[in-house]
């Protein structure tokens, strides 16, 4: 058990190290919005996501509705329901319904990734891995919120990148090697810079839904994932 | 409304996408077209995240493209994650110096 959460936390310092940095970025973005360090602090410590919460605190600072704000995390983040089914088959014996659902709020595309290249895969494992990482996520928000008043505007600006770079560095790598993919990524870039600049009254939450359902939708019909390509995932 | 209320709701639905399937869920998925769906979701939602939002992500849209450039390139030769989005913010904050 004890050993179990430590292999889970040495395993998890990659991940801690690179969300420190991302999340960083996310502090600035989200004081730069104006949310206080501590919304900031306490959404990353809740949350544990980047592409939820990026578009999350948009939807905060534009005052969108708490409608659009469900539905939005509910596109974003289902995700993790796959991820949670795929992982569900790696778990061992001694993973209990409480276990489960408390281990559940672990669910990140990188610590995903880790748990599901174990042979089996334990409570106290998933809890070493989702504490060493949510510790650099929620330390590394609170760094990027504090500092992003006091750094020079040309630093904390330049820090508003990460997070994209690090989207794009997701998407690529699949975008070269299957057709699905690249189809996919297009036809949503397509279709949010429809909204960015001629459907203006949607709101931002909305859009990103619309653009990602569609995509989905239509290479779900038109490069349907075979089976096994699904298990790697 | 206060901000709260918005991470409570934000927190809230977070938890349950991934608590829900996870605890309840003991088969596998049948649909192909739902599998399918579910696979290519967290590519569209990334992409329509990111562009056309990218080019204003640092306050200077000359910057941004530097900074955009430097990712993509560096993505598309498979370099890890956290060198690709640190690279694009140092190009961007290098390039900011020359304008």
């Amino acid at each position: 058990m004890k050993n179990d959460f430590l292999k889970g936390i040495r395993d998890g310092i990659p991940i801690c190290f690179g969300y420190l940095s991302v999340s960083f970025g996310f502090g600035i973005l989200a004081v730069g919005l104006g949310l206080s360090i501590l919304s900031a602090v306490g959404i990353s410590l809740t949350n544990l996501t980047s592409a939820g919460q990026v578009a999350g605190v948009g939807i905060i600072a534009a005052g969108g509705s708490l409608l659009e704000m469900a539905l939005t995390q509910l596109v974003i983040n289902i995700r993790y329901s796959l991820m949670g089914i795929s992982l569900s088959q790696k778990l061992d014996g001694s993973f209990n319904t409480m276990h489960r659902m408390i281990a559940s709020f672990g669910i990140t595309d990188e610590i995903f990734a880790v748990a599901v290249s174990q042979k089996s895969v334990s409570p106290f494992y998933m809890y070493g891995l989702t504490a060493i990482s949510a510790s650099g996520w929620v330390f590394g928000t609170f760094l990027g919120a504090a500092a992003g008043n006091i750094l020079p505007p040309s630093l904390s600006g330049a820090m508003g990148i990460v997070l994209y770079g690090m989207f794009l560095a997701i998407i690529i790598p699949p975008a070269k090697k299957e057709k699905g993919v690249l189809v996919a990524v297009l036809i949503a870039v397509f279709l949010s810079t429809v909204f960015e600049f001629v459907l203006k009254s949607v709101s931002g939450g909305f859009a990103i839904i619309i653009c990602s359902v569609i995509s989905a939708a239509v290479c779900a019909a038109v490069f349907p994932v075979p089976e096994e390509k699904e298990a790697e995932e | 409304m206060s901000v709260i209320i918005y991470i409570i709701v934000m927190a809230g639905v977070t938890y349950l996408i991934r608590m829900i399937p996870f605890t309840l869920f003991r088969k596998k998925i049948r649909s192909t077209f739902f599998r399918s769906f579910l696979y290519y979701i967290p590519y569209a939602v990334l992409s329509a995240m990111t562009i056309p939002a990218i080019f204003y992500s640092t306050g200077n849209f000359a910057t941004s493209i530097i900074g955009t450039i430097v990712a993509v390139a560096l993505a598309y030769f498979n370099f890890p994650l956290i060198v690709v989005a640190l690279a694009a913010s140092a190009a961007a904050f290098i390039f900011g110096f020359f304008i």
